[in-house]
């Protein structure tokens, strides 16, 4: 157990455990910080810049974001002041600008007040929260996808944009990207997922013989599991289980 | 050669290598560096090597490659001692007649001198040529006095040899405190205090403490550190040393820009024969303190010149930028306590070391102390790599260094700090140069790039220019830089293709102001100086653009024509001739006239005319 803190959000005392994500922190206590790229089970990244705060530290303030800045004794922080309202409503406009046929981004656009960005990109749908890097590395655990490019240029690619072969199929990344733009298709005997060129053959049950797991998914359990399942576990579909 | 195994054997090393070198012997030194390189100094070396050796006067007269200059444009330089003669843009022919008339016969050849481009005089000394006269190169000017590749011409010239009295004599402590006392400000861009920087890496927890260099130089037109790598890389190991013994390291990482294969070559030697003469390695001349270095080869980004971002490359991984509430000085490569510092910064301790703070402190302007090097180019007569002390105003810089405007033509502003820094106009030509007043004015010092522009540069595709250059460079991690940088280049492109609204100006405003203030690094936080000094500056010529579709300065394409003044084109069809959209009607020997439907506006027509019958409207 690391040791508590006490900081203030807001005009407010609250406890923390030191270094914890002051988002996290903001979260538990119910208060709400925007945010795109963070999950509570990922490393941190502050990339997409929505969760910014002020803090203050000793004399200096800054402002920062929140998902990344650890929590320490003493610091003071400002979630809603006009600046940080202002940097996020520009921030989000240019998220805006990125996804603009997202509901999701649509949505926690227009709680910050934005309808329409001022401006248009060239997009794919993609705002580079890097959430499927991440969960694909740390959750799944196969490092399948990754950033390529950097600049306006950088984008989300299996390595050398061809076909993702240490992909397994199982969705962690369509679960997790906020704007939808990432696809997964399940065309009866295959399921595929085209931003990752990757085709996967689906394995039938062998009791109702409907292709239910991709193939590539069942080898990997049975490699990777801590537990291994009995050898014919993946013979049948969870409902004729 | 045998390890130097104490002071006093590194002292009477110095003192043979000195008495070899004597002051009185006629030496020829030519520049071996990459711009001299680029102009054949190496065809020149060989020759000179050849037409000593045929005369049998290897044994009298001294020939030596040495580093980088400064005055590039001008090579390849040579330049014989002891009389400092200096010949500009030799050639393999001339060499013959330079040893000769100048080595032996003590005569100068008139045509190899510099000709001052302003007042078109002959000037022999090497230091009374105006571009030299009004510098102070305390850490420059070493490179024209050794050869690089050979430790024993440094030692020669008291090289290592502040750094073995200081290993010897003097504690960390006395050392940190000398730096503080002396206020080094980092050379690299931000003027960070370096002593205080030393400090916290020497404070912060963990044993295993690193000290960097950072050698990866990105802003377009800048070489300082690439050419006092190659020249002297022996100055910058020795202040490496020194500082790895103020703050408690024992390895050292040159963090060497991929795009430098002669400064890589010269530096590797260098920790080589460093380590071969105990200067580097266990047990350093015999005082115990154990130190070496090694060479990581940066990925080739512009940002991995940010602290933070170097020290991921450093690991092995993409180069981008941390979060900053974790300083590299308390958890760097690794983890580890790092001090990063720039090369110029790293080369400036061994003179603070020798030569005193106090002393050091009577160079430069308040809180300024000490001289920078700047990288002076664009539209100035003299161009190349400068050192003047902190505190110079511009106008000496660019008017009596730089040798005032070329072609006789008006000054309009003045771009420092590399891409991330801002145009300076006119009316601030009066003002010193150093850290604190550059970042007054909106622009800032980086690492010393000085680009000129006179009244045909355009301040808009100046901005639209640099925008291009961070859109490409920005590591494309925060939302704020890759799409805030990206968004204002497109602006900007926009309004140089007359495709410019009313309301552009505001969005640029914004676009600038969220990129500054919502970006991780550097890098974002200072992309938005181009825009905004051009605008504070210049706004005029913005709106030039966007309500008149006009281009003042005549060099958005889109927005121009060209034409040809009928009394003064005599019809000499050189430009028909070389227009290669056949735009130039007309029949020679009577006047000329441009078909504004076919032309690109390409400029072929205007360079190549030499009756100034093209006119730009």
């Amino acid at each position: 157990m690391r040791q508590m803190i006490t900081l203030t959000i807001n005009g407010k005392k609250y406890k923390a455990e030191e270094g914890q994500n002051l988002l996290q922190v903001a979260l538990d206590n119910g208060i709400e910080i925007p945010h795109l790229c963070y999950h509570e089970k990922l490393t941190p990244y502050g990339g997409c810049r929505l969760c910014l705060v002020e803090v203050s530290n000793r004399k200096k303030t800054t402002m920062t974001t929140s998902c990344t800045y650890p929590a320490a004794q003493g610091i003071k922080v400002e979630t809603d002041t006009p600046q940080v309202r202002k940097a996020r409503q520009r921030v989000m406009e240019m998220i805006l600008a990125l996804a603009p046929d997202s509901p999701g981004i649509q949505r926690q656009a227009h709680d910050l007040g934005i309808v329409k960005p001022g401006f248009t990109v060239e997009s794919d749908g993609c705002i580079r929260c890097g959430l499927c890097v991440r969960a694909c590395g740390e959750l799944v655990g196969l490092n399948t996808i990754t950033f390529a490019c950097k600049g306006a240029k950088r984008k989300v690619e299996p390595p050398y944009d061809e076909e993702a072969k240490s992909c397994i199929g199982c969705g962690t990344c369509v679960v997790i990207c906020p704007t939808g733009c990432l696809k997964m298709k399940d065309l009866g005997e295959e399921r595929r997922i085209d931003k990752w060129k990757r085709v996967m053959e689906m394995k039938k049950c062998t009791e109702c013989s409907l292709p239910y797991i991709p193939q590539p998914q069942v080898e990997f359990i049975m490699d990777k599991a801590l537990e291994k399942p009995p050898e014919d576990w993946f013979q049948k579909c969870p409902d004729c289980r | 050669m045998n390890r130097l195994t104490s002071v006093s054997e590194l002292n009477r090393l110095h003192k043979d290598t000195a008495a070899k070198r004597g002051p009185e012997k006629p030496t020829i030194t030519i520049c071996q560096g990459t711009g001299c390189k680029a102009y054949a100094s190496q065809e020149v070396y060989k020759s000179l090597e050849k037409e000593i050796a045929s005369r049998g006067l290897t044994e009298k007269i001294g020939l030596r490659g040495t580093g980088c200059h400064g005055f590039c444009e001008q090579g390849p330089m040579v330049v014989i001692f002891p009389e400092e003669i200096c010949y500009c843009r030799v050639k393999p022919e001339d060499i013959s007649e330079i040893i000769e008339k100048t080595v032996l016969e003590k005569k100068v050849i008139d045509r190899l001198l510099f000709k001052d481009p302003v007042n078109g005089e002959r000037i022999s000394r090497e230091s009374d040529i105006p571009f030299y006269k009004y510098q102070n190169r305390l850490i420059f000017g070493k490179n024209r006095l050794i050869d690089p590749q050979d430790i024993q011409d440094y030692i020669a010239i008291d090289g290592y040899k502040v750094m073995a009295n200081i290993l010897a004599e003097s504690t960390p402590e006395e050392v940190l405190e000398q730096v503080k006392k002396a206020n080094l400000r980092g050379r690299g861009g931000a003027g960070f205090p370096a002593g205080i920087k030393w400090e916290t890496t020497r404070n912060a927890p963990g044993n295993e403490k690193c000290v960097i260099v950072n050698a990866d130089e990105g802003d377009p037109g800048a070489y300082m550190d690439r050419s006092l790598l190659e020249g002297n890389p022996h100055l910058i190991l020795e202040g490496l040393i020194i500082g790895a013994y103020a703050i408690g390291a024992e390895e050292g990482i040159i963090f060497l820009r991929q795009e430098y294969p002669l400064a890589l070559e010269n530096i590797n030697l260098a920790i080589k024969q460093a380590q071969e003469y105990g200067l580097l390695g266990k047990d350093i001349l015999g005082t115990g303190f154990n130190f070496d270095v090694r060479i990581k080869r940066s990925a080739g980004a512009f940002v991995t010149g940010e602290s933070s971002a170097l020290v991921t490359a450093i690991e092995g991984n993409a180069g981008e930028p941390r979060p900053k509430h974790l300083n590299t000085a308390i958890s760097g490569v690794w983890g580890r306590p790092s001090n990063i510092n720039n090369v110029e910064t790293w080369a400036n301790v061994p003179v603070i070391m020798d030569k005193g703070v106090d002393w050091y402190k009577s160079i430069g302007s308040k809180n300024n102390p000490g001289t920078k090097v700047f990288s002076l180019v664009g539209k100035v007569n003299n161009t190349g790599l400068i050192e003047v002390p902190l505190g110079t105003p511009l106008k000496t810089i660019i008017y009596d260094i730089g040798g005032g405007i070329k072609d006789g033509k008006k000054f309009k502003a003045v771009q420092t700090g590399g891409p991330s820094g801002g145009c300076i106009p006119e009316q601030y030509l009066d003002m010193p140069v150093d850290f604190d007043q550059l970042n007054q004015i909106g622009s800032m010092m980086g690492s010393g790039g000085m680009i000129v522009m006179d009244e045909t540069s355009c301040m808009v595709d100046v901005a639209r220019y640099f925008m291009k250059f961070l859109k490409e460079e920005s590591c494309g991690k925060c939302t704020s830089c890759r799409e805030g940088i990206h968004m204002m280049f497109n602006i900007l492109e926009a309004i140089t293709e007359g495709k410019g609204h009313d309301e552009d100006l505001k969005l640029l405003e914004d676009l600038a102001w969220t990129t500054e203030n919502t970006s991780l690094c550097a890098l974002g936080k200072t992309a938005s100086n181009p825009v905004l000094s051009t605008l504070k500056y210049f706004r005029e010529e913005y709106e030039a653009h966007i309500k008149d579709k006009r281009c003042p300065a005549g060099i958005c394409r889109e927005l121009i024509t060209y034409a040809i003044d009928q009394d003064k084109c005599n019809g000499c069809g050189r430009c028909q001739k070389l227009c290669s959209h056949e735009a130039i009607e007309g029949k020679k020997k009577s006047p000329l006239s441009i078909n504004t439907d076919i032309c690109t506006r390409c400029g072929v027509c205007l360079e190549v005319c030499r009756f100034s019958a093209l006119v730009v409207q």
